[in-house]
């Protein structure tokens, strides 16, 4: 195993108490900018606000790499506001309702507290709780204590924690592959142009993305992301065949999904990547899902792509988990790829 | 041409691994393109030049996609049976019973769990592959590697039976009219494209690479004439298929007034397509940069999307003789 500082927990830290809602991702973007404007030989925001940062390698035949994580996270928008402080609100980014009733939530860019209200188990028939609560039932109370208005957005409450070997936050999708992507960018090997981009609204499908590509014309892309680990022991008989990803094997690299089949010469590349250098990784099961690569292979004339995330359990709640072993190999696999990366890679056979 | 379709739907080439059908387009067409190159996303592009001289002939791009539907493994179990997803269009009603060919040459049958309803059609993740093995670590497949459906060609006389002719005689014509087609008036680019069975992922970034003014897709289409079946005009052996529309895409009128008349001129057969279910390339193409003029030229099939699909061959050979017709035609639209 190649020795690896430890990853930067406190960047991490600050990057998951950002709240950074598709369409609004200013506060995680200024995190960035303050973090790499010493590192970057250029630095742009776009007009959708994907911050396009470039590191130029030096010597001849360099890869044009693209590597994307994006900004933003799922959460909430106001739509109406009921008087005494209780507002109507809609999902941004895919929510499960089930996980909303009972959660601490902030709300504006002045991090408004409130709370989602459900009637309590008190007052409910027991029929009544075998179903899920419809979004639009569910109220948003910030208990008459601040401002808000209508089309402020809002997410789960800011929060991070470091247990044992793992780390808890809102906000691991996809923080952990922007502190990955910045690290990258601050350790930049010679042989290639990197160019980084930190995408906004990924969460509401992929359309940042799109056009960071576009600015970029990469030889090559690789999206950054996190990924579900759906690794608990089954409620039913049998063996768990369904668990997408599981927490402590690794980095997950994508074969396909909803919106990809990544490239078979970059898996190849970085499954030989991984076992030269001896880093543990797994393959994500293929199925559905997706990430930015979906959209950053179909732009312009078209780009090779693969995507590598870190596995993590409760994706898209108020609280998701991961290993610190699991994003110390990301990382790894990563600056080991991209150290070997020559136009190579690319040739078929 | 049946030779090279037999030849062509005997090449195992899921979506994204495409690389065994390409080398064997590549050798078919060789001698007859002025120009063949593989973009980044792995489609075969063959331009054939317009005559010397010629001055108001357009770029035309035909597209026939060299990929078929095929299944990834999801889990190798501890028995050894491999669960797997699908990779394109494959209708559960299909695929108990086939037979699978993976990259690695392994192979295998599909079966699925019990069902309490042995008469419901079983959804994929109630099915699984058998390999032949009989624990996790002598599976000689693992998580991730890709397989086709195997199936042998079959002769019907006028008529073939294969898997992947969706859209193996697709490709078979645009080798076919790149043979005959000579020089015309107007820029040519057959691109045989990757990853349509996924959404047209291919078509897209190979119609940027290009900007043509009008692009023709050459796919198969469903049919209306088998017992009971679906209400659509199209059936076997009465011509190619102009078509008018599909769930993806509105032809442009002026491409298929253009064909109309071409066929009527050279006294081709051909069908009207509206289809209702799928599409093409030409959705993709269509929406490309500011926008290209868009048709599609449709083999007859039954059958789309298992492993025993049926063209036939007269509607093979008309879709040649149309395409060389188009494209050696002056394009006013």
């Amino acid at each position: 195993m190649p020795t690896i500082a430890n990853p930067p927990l406190k960047l991490l830290e600050k990057l998951c108490r950002a709240v950074s809602v598709s369409g609004d991702e200013n506060e995680v973007r200024k995190i960035i900018l303050e973090e790499i404007k010493d590192y970057a030989d250029e630095t742009k925001v776009d007009a959708l606000g994907n911050l396009l940062v470039t590191k130029n390698g030096r010597g001849a035949k360099r890869l044009r790499v693209m590597l994307d994580a994006h900004m933003d996270e799922v959460g909430f928008m106001l739509v109406a506001d009921d008087g005494d402080g209780l507002f109507e609100f809609t999902t941004i980014g895919g929510i499960d309702p089930r996980n909303l009733a009972g959660k601490q939530v902030v709300v504006g860019r002045e991090h408004t507290p409130g709370v989602i209200g459900a009637k309590p188990i008190h007052l409910t028939a027991p029929g009544e709780r075998q179903h899920p609560i419809p979004v639009d039932a569910l109220r948003i109370d910030l208990g008459l204590g601040g401002k808000a208005k209508v089309g402020d957005r809002g997410t789960f409450a800011p929060n991070f924690r470091r247990v044992g070997p793992s780390i808890m936050s809102k906000s691991i999708d996809d923080r952990i592959g922007v502190a990955t992507l910045i690290e990258l960018v601050k350790s930049a090997p010679p042989n290639v142009d990197l160019l980084a981009a930190f995408t906004v609204q990924e969460e509401i499908g992929l359309r940042g993305a799109k056009v960071a590509a576009h600015y970029f014309h990469p030889d090559l892309a690789i999206a950054i992301d996190a990924t579900p680990a759906n690794d608990l022991p089954m409620q039913t008989e049998g063996e768990n065949t369904f668990y997408n990803t599981r927490l402590g094997l690794g980095p997950a690299i994508y074969v396909a999904n909803s919106s990809t089949i990544d490239d078979p010469r970059l898996v190849r590349f970085l499954q030989e990547t991984a076992e030269k250098e001896r880093i543990p990784y797994q393959i994500r099961q293929p199925g559905g899902g997706g990430t930015d690569a979906g959209a950053i292979q179909r732009a312009a004339a078209g780009v090779p792509v693969v995507s590598v995330s870190v596995p993590h359990r409760y994706t898209h709640t108020a609280m998701s988990l991961s290993r610190i072993d699991d994003w110390k190999n990301t990382l790894a696999l990563l600056r080991a790829a991209l150290k070997r990366m020559t136009p190579e890679i690319l040739k078929r056979q | 041409m049946k030779a090279l379709i037999e030849k062509l739907t005997n090449v195992f080439s899921p979506s994204g691994f495409e690389d065994a059908i390409r080398e064997v387009i590549r050798k078919e067409i060789k001698g007859f393109a002025d120009e063949i190159h593989v973009d980044a996303l792995g489609n075969l592009i063959a331009r054939k030049g317009a005559s010397a001289g010629v001055r108001d002939g357009k770029r035309v791009m035909v597209a026939a996609h060299m990929d078929e539907i095929g299944l990834m493994v999801t889990h190798v179990d501890e028995n050894g049976f491999a669960r797997f997803s699908n990779v394109g269009a494959v209708f559960g009603r299909y695929a108990p019973s086939g037979r699978v060919r993976f990259a690695n040459g392994a192979a295998g049958v599909i079966n699925n769990e019990l069902l309490s309803n042995f008469r419901e059609t079983p959804p994929l993740d109630k099915m699984f592959i058998d390999v032949g093995a009989t624990s996790q670590k002598d599976c000689p497949v693992k998580l991730g590697d890709v397989a086709a459906f195997e199936r042998p060609f079959l002769d019907l006389g006028k008529r073939v039976v294969a898997k992947s002719l969706d859209d193996r005689s697709g490709v078979a014509v645009l080798i076919e009219t790149l043979r005959r087609l000579g020089s015309g008036p107007n820029e040519v680019y057959f691109v045989f494209t990757a990853q349509e069975e996924v959404g047209a992922r291919g078509a897209g970034p190979a119609a940027y690479g290009i900007d043509p003014d009008v692009a023709i897709a050459v796919d198969v289409t469903s049919t209306g004439d088998t017992p009971m079946g679906r209400k659509m005009e199209v059936a076997l052996g009465r011509g190619p298929a102009i078509k008018v529309k599909d769930a993806g895409m509105l032809a442009d009128p002026r491409v298929v007034s253009w064909m109309v008349k071409t066929a009527e001129k050279n006294k081709i057969p051909y069908q009207r397509e509206v289809l209702i279910m799928g599409s093409t390339d030409a959705r993709a193409i269509q929406v490309t940069r500011a926008g290209v003029a868009a048709g599609g030229v449709s083999i007859p099939a039954r059958y789309v999307h298992s492993p025993s699909e049926m063209v036939d061959m007269d509607d093979v050979e008309n879709s040649v003789r149309l395409l060389v017709a188009l494209l050696k035609s002056r394009v006013s639209l």
